[in-house]
C-alpha cells in the first residue's frame, strides 16, 4: 500500500484543538500517524512526500447541504460535476438533498445515488432522503428502510414540513431509528410573495419582503415538538436572530438539536441584492447586517454547529430574469472555505471555530468517521493556503452552473490540495 | 360427558370495562366459560337458561366475529337475539345515542350489546336503560369480552397467569383490545410488554405500568405469549407508519422474530388479520404456535359465560 507523508504542515484538528506544525502520514486510505513537531527527516518506507509549504493541513470539509440536478435536471449539475467543484473547494464529503426529479424518497433511489456516487464522483457523497413522500408534506417515507439503505438523514430539502402533526410524527417515528430530521424552517403563508429580506431596503427596491419571523415561528414550533417527542432535529439554515435565541434556549434545555448556516448568510447581507442581482437571490433571503453579525457570532461561540454551502446550481434561463421571477440559489461548493475564512480574517470568529463548523461538527451530527485528524480515520484532507488573495471569477468555477453570489468578490484563502481516502483529487495550479 | 356448571358470584349488572372487575370475578367468568366450551362441543349446544329473554346487538361499527359471536352465544342460551342494523336505523337519520337508548329500552330488552366508535358510549347507555349493557368495544377505550376470551385461551394452554410474560405488539395507540388485555393480564399477575413503533404508542403509555419496546426482537425476548394487533389500513400509508412493507420489516411477526420469544411461545391475534402486514402467514397458519382459530371458538363460550353471569345478577335485582 502506498505511504504518503505530508510534511511541513500546520496541522489543525478541530476535534481535539490541535494546531501545531508537524507532519501527517497516510497509508492507503487511512491516516496512520500524526506527528506534531516532526519535520521531513527520519521517515521510513515512503512512497511519496508532499511538502505542504507551511500551509494548513486539516480534515477535508463536510458540506451538509448540497443540491445537484441528478437525477432529473442534469443540465444544472450532476453528482460528478458537483464532486469536481467540491474537490476544488476542499470539500471531501457532500451531503446531497432529495429535491430531485424523482424525489429521493424510496430505497431504490437511495441506491441510485449511491451507485452514481461510486461510479462518477471524486469525493464522498451521502444522500439525505425525503421526510415525506414526493415532498408532499403529509405522508412519511420509509425512514427505517431508507436508513438501512444508507440515507444519512431526512429532510424535505428546500421545503418545510409545515403540518405540525406530520412533523410531530416524523420526529417520533424517526427517533426509533435515531434518524436525524433536518428542517427548512419557513412559514410559507408569511413568505408567500416575498423575494428578499423584509425591511427598508426591500421597500426602496420595490420588492416584497420575507420577515425573519417566518423562520423563527417555525423554529419555535419545531423545538417545542422536539421537546414533546425526544427526536433529533437539525435546522438546515439559520438566518434569524430570534431563531438563534430559540436554539440557545433549546440547547440549554438539553434538547438534541443542532443548526447550520450558509456561508453566504455569514458573509453577505441584503445590500448585496443591489441592482437586482439575481445571483444574490437565495432562500432564506440574505438578511440585515445586524443579523449577519449575530450569525457570525453564533459560529464563533459554537451556538451554530455547522457552516454549509447550500450549493444550489441554477441554469442561466432561471436566473436571467426580473428579480422577483428569478430562481433562488447560489452555487457555493468552491467558495465555502474562502467565504467562511472571511470571518477569520475579519476577526469575527477564530480559525478553529470556523474549521470545526466545517469538519468535525458535521461529522459528529451525521455520525461519520471522517472530519478529523485521527489515526485510523479515513485520509480525507485539505491543504489550505490561508492568506492567498484572489478575485472570484465565475468562469473559473468547475460547477456546471455558475450562479454565484460571490461573483467578482475579493476573497482570501484557497485550497491547494484535496485528498479523499488517501488519494489526491484536486491540486491547485501555481502553488 | 357432563360437567357440573360452576356457580358464580358476579355482582355486576353490566360489563362495561375490565377495570370494573376483580380477579375473583375474572376467575369465576373463566371457570363458567369452560363449562360452555364443553357444551359447545356437543352436538346439541342449546340450553334454555335465557329462554324468554331478549338480547339486542347494537353495533355502530362494523363487526363480523364479535357480533356473530354474541348472537350465537345468546341463541345457544335460548335468548331471542336481535341485530339492530345501524345502517338502516333511525340512528342514521340523526337520532342521538340517548334517544336510541330510550327507544330500545321501551322495547324491554334484557341485554344490550353495544359497539360504538366513541369511548364511553356504553357507559352513557347504561345510565339510560334498565337492562344489562355489555361493551363490545368502545372507541379507544376497552373491549372487555375480547380480553376475557384471550385470557380463557391463554389459561387453557398455560394454566396460570402468574409470572407469565405477554408481549402485546402493534397498534397500541388505537387499540381498545390492547388496553383491556393489559388491564386484565396485569390484574391476574402477568408481566405485560408493549411492542410498537413510537407513533403507534399512545402518549403517556409509560404510565400504564408496563415495559415498552420499540425493537420487536428485544420485546419478544423470553415472552410466553405474543399478542398481535391489527393495523388499520388508513394508518399504513404514511400518517403513522410509512408503508406496509416497512411495518412488516420491523414489526411483522415472522418466524425469525418469533424465534426470540420463549420456545413454544403462543401467538394470538384478535382478527381480522392483515397477512403480510402485522403477521406472516407462515406464523398465522402454523398450528404449533397459532391460537388464532381457538380464540374464535373461545369467543362464543366466553360470551355465553358473560351473558349467563350478568343475567343471573339481573334476575336477582329485578
Amino acid at each position: 500500500m502506498s505511504v504518503t507523508a505530508y510534511t511541513n504542515a500546520r496541522l489543525i484538528d478541530p476535534a481535539t484543538g490541535l494546531d501545531e506544525p508537524g507532519r501527517l502520514i497516510t497509508e492507503g486510505a487511512r491516516i496512520v500517524a500524526i506527528e506534531p513537531g516532526q519535520g521531513a527527516e527520519g521517515l521510513g518506507e515512503i512512497t511519496q512526500v508532499i511538502d505542504c509549504g507551511g500551509h494548513i493541513l486539516c480534515p477535508g470539509l463536510i458540506d451538509m447541504r448540497v443540491f445537484t440536478g441528478e437525477p432529473g435536471t442534469e443540465h444544472r449539475e450532476t453528482l460528478g460535476s458537483a464532486s469536481e467543484a467540491a474537490a476544488a473547494g476542499g470539500v471531501t464529503t457532500i451531503v446531497v438533498m432529495p429535491n430531485t426529479d424523482p424525489v429521493i424518497d424510496a430505497v431504490a433511489l437511495v441506491d441510485f445515488i449511491n451507485r452514481r456516487a461510486r461510479d462518477t464522483t471524486i469525493v464522498k457523497v451521502r444522500p439525505m432522503a425525503a421526510i415525506t413522500k414526493g415532498l408532499d408534506g403529509k405522508h412519511m417515507t420509509e425512514i427505517g428502510l431508507l436508513s438501512e439503505a444508507g440515507a444519512i438523514a431526512f429532510t424535505d430539502g428546500d421545503r418545510p414540513v409545515a403540518d405540525s402533526l406530520v412533523m410531530r410524527r416524523a420526529l417520533t417515528y424517526a427517533s426509533n431509528f435515531s434518524a436525524l430530521i433536518c428542517q427548512h424552517a419557513e412559514d410559507m403563508s408569511l413568505t408567500a410573495n416575498g423575494v428578499m429580506n423584509e425591511g427598508e431596503y426591500a421597500l426602496r427596491l420595490g420588492l416584497t419582503g420575507k420577515p425573519e419571523e417566518a423562520e423563527s415561528i417555525m423554529v419555535e414550533r419545531d423545538l417545542a415538538l422536539v421537546g414533546l417527542t425526544g427526536g433529533r432535529y437539525h435546522l438546515s439554515q439559520i438566518t434569524s436572530q430570534k431563531s438563534l435565541l430559540a436554539m440557545e434556549r433549546a440547547k440549554h434545555a438539553g434538547l438534541n438539536v443542532t443548526c447550520a448556516v450558509s456561508a453566504h448568510h455569514l458573509t453577505l447581507n441584503e445590500m448585496d441584492v443591489a441592482d437586482y442581482r439575481t445571483f444574490a437571490k437565495v432562500n432564506p433571503p440574505l438578511r440585515s447586517e445586524e443579523t449577519r453579525q449575530a450569525l457570525a457570532a453564533g459560529v464563533a461561540s459554537g451556538l451554530i454547529d455547522c457552516i454549509v454551502s447550500s450549493h444550489r446550481p441554477q441554469a442561466p434561463e432561471d436566473k436571467r430574469l426580473p428579480f422577483a421571477e428569478a430562481a433562488d440559489g447560489t452555487v457555493g461548493l468552491e467558495t465555502l472555505l474562502p467565504a467562511s475564512l472571511q470571518l477569520v480574517h475579519e476577526d469575527q470568529a477564530s480559525l478553529m471555530s470556523v474549521l470545526k463548523a466545517l469538519t468535525s461538527r458535521p461529522a459528529e451530527i451525521l455520525g461519520m468517521d471522517t472530519g478529523r485528524l485521527k489515526v485510523g480515520a479515513p485520509a480525507d484532507l485539505a491543504i489550505v493556503d490561508l492568506g492567498f488573495p484572489f478575485k472570484l471569477d465565475p468562469a473559473q468555477l468547475r460547477s456546471r452552473s455558475r450562479n454565484t453570489a460571490f461573483e467578482g468578490r475579493v476573497m482570501q484563502g484557497r485550497v491547494t490540495r484535496t485528498v479523499v481516502n488517501g488519494a489526491t483529487v484536486f491540486e491547485a495550479e501555481n502553488t | 360427558m357432563s360437567i357440573e356448571k360452576p356457580a358464580i358470584n358476579f355482582a355486576h349488572r353490566h360489563l362495561l370495562k375490565i377495570r370494573d372487575l376483580t380477579a375473583p370475578d375474572v376467575i369465576g367468568l373463566l371457570d363458567l366459560a369452560e363449562h360452555y366450551v364443553t357444551q359447545n362441543r356437543k352436538v346439541d349446544k342449546k340450553s334454555a337458561l335465557l329462554r324468554g329473554r331478549t338480547l339486542i346487538n347494537l353495533f355502530f361499527e362494523p363487526s363480523t366475529r364479535t357480533q356473530s359471536s354474541f348472537e350465537l352465544a345468546g341463541k345457544r342460551l335460548g335468548a331471542d337475539t336481535v341485530n339492530m342494523s345501524v345502517r338502516s336505523s333511525s340512528v342514521n337519520k340523526g337520532e342521538t345515542l340517548i334517544d336510541t337508548a330510550t327507544t330500545l329500552n321501551a322495547m324491554r330488552p334484557d341485554v344490550l350489546v353495544i359497539r360504538h366508535g366513541a369511548s364511553g358510549a356504553p357507559q352513557l347507555l347504561a345510565q339510560k336503560v334498565d337492562c344489562s349493557v355489555i361493551n363490545a368495544g368502545d372507541g379507544t377505550n376497552e373491549h372487555p369480552s375480547q380480553a376475557l376470551l384471550d385470557a380463557l385461551t391463554i389459561r387453557r394452554h398455560v394454566g396460570s397467569f402468574e409470572g407469565l410474560t405477554v408481549a402485546i405488539c402493534g397498534d397500541i395507540a388505537h387499540g381498545r383490545v390492547a388496553k383491556s388485555n393489559l388491564y386484565l393480564l396485569a390484574m391476574m399477575g402477568a408481566r405485560v410488554r408493549l411492542v410498537a413503533p413510537p407513533t403507534l404508542l399512545p402518549p403517556a403509555a409509560d404510565r400504564l405500568g408496563v415495559e415498552i419496546f420499540h425493537d420487536m426482537r428485544k420485546g419478544l425476548e423470553g415472552a410466553d405469549v405474543v399478542m398481535m394487533l391489527r393495523l388499520q389500513t388508513e394508518r399504513m400509508e404514511g400518517t403513522l407508519v410509512p408503508s406496509t412493507r416497512e411495518y412488516f420489516h420491523f414489526y411483522g411477526l415472522d418466524h425469525d422474530k418469533l424465534s426470540h420469544a420463549k420456545p413454544g411461545a403462543l401467538v394470538m391475534h384478535p382478527g381480522p388479520m392483515n397477512r403480510g402486514v402485522e403477521i406472516d402467514s407462515r406464523v398465522a397458519d402454523d398450528p404449533n404456535v397459532s391460537l388464532i382459530h381457538e380464540q374464535v371458538e373461545m369467543g362464543v363460550a366466553m360470551r355465553m359465560a358473560i351473558l349467563d353471569a350478568v343475567s343471573q345478577n339481573a334476575k336477582a335485582s329485578q
